[in-house]
């Protein structure tokens, strides 16, 4: 019974037209049915006949009952009934102010906020209140309209990706200061507590009641993934603390083919009580590098969404240097600080560059290397050609010898001056000198210069025209430090100083790790700070919506480095990637160390949950219902009346049902799988037997006769020999797989189709595999070599896309003379001398007293004729030849010649060159009679 | 008139399908009008009398093939008649015959004419005399008249029941009575009684609507005969079901046991059976006759 408290009157006093029912049953009960006149001649037999039973005359109780039901269910229905009236909205007025926090935490259930907030300004529709909304995420002044209105623009309102922000709520509270007379206040809260939350709820209060809808269930968000130790840190955080939660984190990125997937999962488990929660994720460099956002499953939001930047990638970089002989000097070695430097950040190579080449390393470093070997050089040139980034270290190697001296070298960004210089040393005078600030054209711009950092050697630039756009990083004293070119794609870099503490102590220095960062050798593991960053201008690529899909990020502006690690997110600086001059930087919605809190609200305020029931409107239900008993009513006074008779046809509905059930049930299944089976079958029977094949032409009658004739072939097979095949198969080129078949019989029409490409290529592949394709222009006429009969022209069409090697006519010493019988004529229903095989190497020579020279190993791929074999094979199923060859007993002996030309074939594609080795004989003779 | 051509195909097709009639010889003797021979007329009989011309409406097995076969044209081979008897024909004609509880079912009367005429075709061929009972229309032989019964059957009763006519019976003749006997019994008995007085042997053929046996109905009803004269109200029809069925049992009862004692035969027919299942049974019962 509590569900009726649940039901509210619109015109309560209509019930009151219920006491009339009692009346009503006492009218009814006494008018029964009205009498139904019939014409019957047998009456004259019922005259005299009395009623049984004196009651009958009254209609029967079930029957007033109905109708009382039917009375009552329109009295009820016009008194209009509404489950769950809105108890608290129905008696305000005046204007309501809809807020929404619109950030990320509700973007989750965010047609469940809009439905909501639909239903409420539908009530206050009703109700002729007007309203307005505002989003605190992006506030903008709105005016109020009536309800109505207002509710086809909430279609239109989109969760963003970033919180309400302080300045955002300065906003909001302006606009609400701009808003004459009091309202009421639906407030679609996010959850998150947010700077300024406590004034604008007493800014609100103010003016009128504030109703809270809040989610029950609270946001989940996930921290950025933080790399240690070989594996990935994921953290994911929620604002309330009750209850246990498993949430399920996954990795997207791209799989080798490019198809973006998830490529790993990960379930997490934030226990009862607790905040936050920690996994971790261990995958190998591959496809650790191929992660391109995390995401928690079932959690539809910005919040839960995080980017992963270069900062899971790890870069390979190759190391080489000229000598590593120096065994015990570790700490002079030229790669020792570049070394420990990219350890941490990069996967390091180490060899020879014609070893390393190949492997294509992001970055090559030479240190101290003055030349390479020619063919070296030209291959790290192309290499740096197509992208490549070239690092080169000064040093002793390099200020000796001659390299880009008196003219450029490609691999070198500037001339050198012979020699180089030192200063501050205790053989010169001058102190050593300190690095100027970067220029804004240098990537290095904006990165703080350690004063420690000295210069006491380097290798000079040659002054140049070009010279002054190659510095990117200078001396005080204006002498070049770091000089770079592009080559091609790729770009040049060299350092002046060497890569160890000899000539400089910028190698001991950060500078030198977040120099090496800006030149995209290194990348961070950690997000870069902001002192990284600074200076440099970021490129919005792709940004987050509320949602946390991936977006285009159109034409937003850039964004300051610095912005983008500490400025809280707005619509200026969305979550997103963002792209530097070489890297990508992921802006995430939550950044390390975020805690979520929930918010709290006075008590003077009601926060209710998002599930609040709709109201339903039951007038109509029962109208319906009062239609429907009156229909029954009316069923059962013609019932009782006689009118109808509510005998046979009962049965109509359950034999239908019973009839229509297994009929159903029958259509599902079928359909599926026929053709599997049926290529399953061809499948089967061509590989479970050795069994001939044929090319379908297209032609029905040539192709019936290459059945009848790779029929007849089969027969004698079996007959004569332990070959035993099955029945012929004919092969679409362009469906059917060919590897199962040793022989393939190719009749030439003019008229058949070119196969395409696809059906080449697994004519190629079939060919190489040892399979063997027998040409037949059925027009005895190819022989003539030149000649083009039209079959022949098509011929040499179909034939050109396949790798054929060389031909030539048959020899007489061809293995096919004598692999089943010894023949030299290989007759068809024609009887053409030549046919073509594939030529023997150039070098076989006939050895004396040798049958026959000793030839190709292997099965000849194609055998060309135009003899008109399949004709001469035929037979019909009884085994009587279709065609007639020759005349008489000659014709016979054709036949029985084209017979065993056939064997000879099957022989040759099975047993391959077996009886070639027969020129051993002699030999193998001899040995055994020592 | 409109009633008597389609009246009559229905009969014709009716009848065509049963061989002639052999009336019994032993029960005409009193209607024997010129002794055992020489009527000079085809019929029943041994001798030859004529050939004549096939007609419409003769069975292939009464064609002489011997005389056919010497022209283009068949001919059958007819014999002398030699013995003849009148039937008289009631049909009940009255308001309650009317009736056919389906829009698919005929009335009552439509089958009782049609039973009447098809065995008044079949006994025409015979070489018998038919005619109605009553002063109307005297037994004659010949297809016209046919033509005139099938005029006189089309003709509809005022009266809500029918009584039998029982008046001016040939003696010794036949008579065949189709009717519902709705009426009151006593009329059925002393038109019987008074035909079995005058020799005359016949058959009661009830003629009755399904519903009148099955009695289908439920509720407050008021049932009327077709006439309007008679009627009776009753608040639950279905309760009456059992005791009609008694009455209407009882009805045929009194009706078999009449037969019985008159000698003559009772059959009851539901004119959602098929028609010839009704000849089928009378022409048998005419051949049986009384023995």
């Amino acid at each position: 019974m509590a569900g009726l408290a649940q039901i509210g009157f619109a015109t309560p006093w209509l019930l009151w037209a219920l006491v009339v029912l009692p009346v009503l049953w006492m009218l009814l009960r006494a008018v029964p049915p009205a009498p139904l006149r019939r014409l019957f001649p047998g009456v004259v037999l019922l005259l005299g006949l009395k009623d049984d039973d004196a009651v009958t005359d009254k209609t029967p109780w079930w029957l007033i009952l109905l109708r009382m039901l039917a009375a009552a269910a329109v009295i009820v229905g016009l008194a209009g009934p509404v489950l769950n009236p809105d108890a608290e909205g129905q008696a305000r007025s005046g204007p309501v102010l809809l807020l929404l926090d619109g950030g990320w935490a509700g973007a989750g259930d965010w047609e469940a906020r809009l439905d909501l907030a639909d239903r409420l300004l539908a009530d206050a529709d009703r109700a002729g209140r007007t309203a307005a909304v505002l989003q605190l995420s992006a506030p903008e002044p709105s005016n109020f309209q009536p309800a109505g209105d207002l509710r086809a623009h909430l279609p239109g309102l989109q969760p963003l990706a970033w919180e309400p922000t302080a300045a955002g709520i300065e906003d909001a509270l302006a606009i609400l200061q701009d808003i004459h007379g009091g309202f009421d206040t639906i407030w679609m809260s996010d959850g998150l507590e947010f700077a300024g939350h406590d004034r604008l709820v007493a800014a609100l209060q103010e003016r009128g009641q504030i109703r809270v809808f809040e989610d029950d269930l609270g946001a989940v968000a996930l921290l950025p993934p933080v790399f240690e130790d070989g594996e990935i840190h994921l953290t994911a955080v929620r604002n309330r603390g009750q209850g246990a939660m498993a949430l399920e984190l996954r990795a997207h990125g791209r799989d080798p083919t490019g198809v973006e997937r998830v490529l790993a999962t990960l379930p997490v488990q934030i226990e009862a009580g607790a905040k936050s929660a920690e996994a971790r994720l261990s995958l190998p460099a591959e496809l650790r590098a191929r992660i391109s956002r995390f995401d928690i499953l079932g959690q539809r939001s910005a919040g839960a969404v995080v980017l992963s930047d270069d900062s899971l990638q790890r870069r390979e970089v190759a190391l080489i240097t000229e000598r590593d002989d120096r065994e015990g000097l570790e700490l002079l070695s030229p790669l020792h600080y570049l070394h420990q430097a990219l350890l941490p950040s990069a996967d390091l190579l180490q060899g020879s560059l014609s070893d390393i080449l190949p492997a294509n390393p992001d970055a090559i470093i030479l240190a101290d290397i003055a030349g390479l070997p020619e063919a070296e050089e030209k291959a790290l040139r192309e290499w740096v050609n197509q992208g490549g980034m070239l690092l080169r270290f000064a040093g002793p190697h390099l200020a000796a010898s001659d390299l880009s001296r008196s003219e450029e070298h490609p691999l070198m960004p500037v001339r050198l001056r012979s020699g180089g210089r030192t200063v501050g040393g205790a053989m010169s005078w001058g102190e050593p000198k300190t690095l100027a600030p970067f220029a804004d054209t240098s990537p290095f711009y904006g990165l703080a210069i350690p004063e420690d950092v000295t210069v006491s050697a380097q290798v000079m630039a040659q002054p140049d025209p070009s010279l002054a756009e190659r510095v990117i990083a200078q001396l005080s004293d204006g002498t070049p430090l770091v000089t770079r070119k592009t080559l091609g794609q790729g770009k040049v870099v060299l350092f002046h100083v060497s890569a160890n503490a000899e000539w400089s102590s910028l190698p001991l220095s950060g500078l030198f790790m977040r120099m090496l960062d800006r030149l995209a050798v290194s990348s961070v593991t950690s997000q870069p700070d902001a002192e990284d960053l600074a200076g440099s201008v970021w490129q919005p690529l792709r940004v987050l919506d509320g949602f946390g899909r991936l977006q285009d990020a159109g034409n937003l502006i850039g964004v300051a480095g610095e912005d983008l690690i500490q400025a809280p997110l707005s619509r200026d600086l969305q979550p997103g990637l963002y792209q530097g001059e070489a890297r990508l930087i992921a802006r995430n919605v939550m950044t390390a160390d975020r805690e979520l809190t929930a918010t709290t609200w006075p008590a003077s305020v009601s926060v209710v949950g998002l599930d609040r029931p709709e109201q339903v409107p039951l007038a109509g239900y029962l109208l319906a219902l009062a239609v429907l008993i009156l229909l029954a009513d009316v069923i059962a006074t013609l019932a009782l009346s006689g009118r109808i008779l509510l005998r046979g046809g009962k049965a109509v509905v359950p034999v239908l049902l019973l009839a229509l059930g297994p009929g159903l049930i029958a259509l599902a299944p079928s359909g599926a799988g026929a053709q599997d089976t049926q290529e399953d079958r061809h499948v089967l029977s061509a590989t479970s037997e050795v069994v001939l094949a044929y090319v379908l032409t297209g032609n029905a009658r040539v192709d019936d006769v290459s059945r009848a004739g790779l029929t007849g072939l089969s027969d004698t097979l079996f007959f004569r020999t332990s070959v035993e095949p099955d029945l012929p198969i004919g092969v679409d080129l362009e469906r059917d797989e060919l590897a199962f078949y040793p022989l393939l019989y190719w009749p030439i029409t003019e008229d058949q189709p070119v196969p395409t490409v696809d059906a080449y290529e697994r004519l190629n592949r079939y060919l190489r595999t040892g399979g063997m394709i027998v040409f037949d222009t059925r027009d005895a006429d190819i022989a003539g070599f030149g000649t083009a009969s039209p079959n022949g022209r098509k011929l040499r069409q179909l034939a050109e896309p396949l790798a054929i090697p060389p031909l030539e006519p048959l020899p007489g010493d061809h293995v096919l003379t004598r692999t089943f019988y010894l023949l030299q004529d290989f007759p068809g229903r024609f009887s053409g001398r030549d046919i073509w095989v594939e030529a023997a190497p150039p070098g076989a020579e006939k050895v004396d007293g040798m049958p026959f020279r000793n030839l190709n190993d292997g099965v000849t791929p194609v055998v060309i004729g135009g003899n008109d074999w399949a004709a001469a094979w035929a037979t019909d199923p009884q085994g009587n030849p279709l065609y007639p060859v020759g005349r008489g007993y000659s014709g016979e002996r054709q036949r029985e010649l084209a017979y065993r030309f056939g064997v000879n074939l099957v022989m040759h594609v099975l047993t391959g060159n077996y009886k070639s080795d027969q020129v051993h004989v002699p030999a193998l003779l001899d040995r055994l009679g020592q | 008139m409109t009633l008597a051509p389609p009246l009559r195909a229905r009969a014709e097709e009716q009848a065509a399908s049963l061989p002639p009639l052999l009336a019994r010889a032993e029960h005409l003797a009193g209607t024997v009008l010129l002794g055992e021979h020489g009527r000079r007329r085809s019929g029943m009989g041994d001798d030859f009398w004529q050939y004549r011309p096939v007609q419409p409406g003769d069975s292939r097995r009464m064609i002489d093939w011997r005389r056919s076969a010497r022209g283009d044209a068949q001919y059958v081979r007819e014999r002398e008649w030699q013995i003849a008897q009148s039937v008289m024909l009631w049909v009940d004609q009255a308001a309650s015959m009317r009736f056919a509880s389906h829009n698919n079912l005929p009335e009552k009367a439509d089958r009782a004419r049609l039973l009447a005429l098809a065995v008044a075709i079949l006994l025409v061929r015979g070489g018998e005399r038919v005619g109605l009972t009553g002063t109307l229309l005297p037994p004659r032989r010949g297809n016209n008249q046919i033509l005139r019964l099938a005029e006189f059957l089309s003709v509809d009763d005022p009266v809500d029941y029918g009584v039998p006519e029982a008046r001016a019976m040939i003696p010794q003749a036949r008579a065949v009575f189709l009717s519902d006997f709705m009426a009151d019994i006593d009329a059925v008995r002393q038109a019987l009684t008074k035909a079995a007085d005058r020799g005359v042997r016949g058959i009661l053929l009830q003629v009755l609507d399904p519903s009148e046996e099955a009695f289908p109905f439920q509720g407050r009803t008021i049932f009327e005969s077709v006439g309007g004269t008679v009627s009776h109200e009753t608040l639950k029809a279905g309760e009456l079901r059992d005791r009609y069925l008694q009455r209407l049992n009882r009805r045929k009862a009194e009706l078999a046991d009449l037969c019985t004692i008159t000698g003559w035969q009772f059959h009851t027919h539901h004119s959602s059976d098929s028609a010839q299942v009704a000849l089928l049974w009378l022409w048998q019962a005419l051949n049986r006759g009384t023995v």
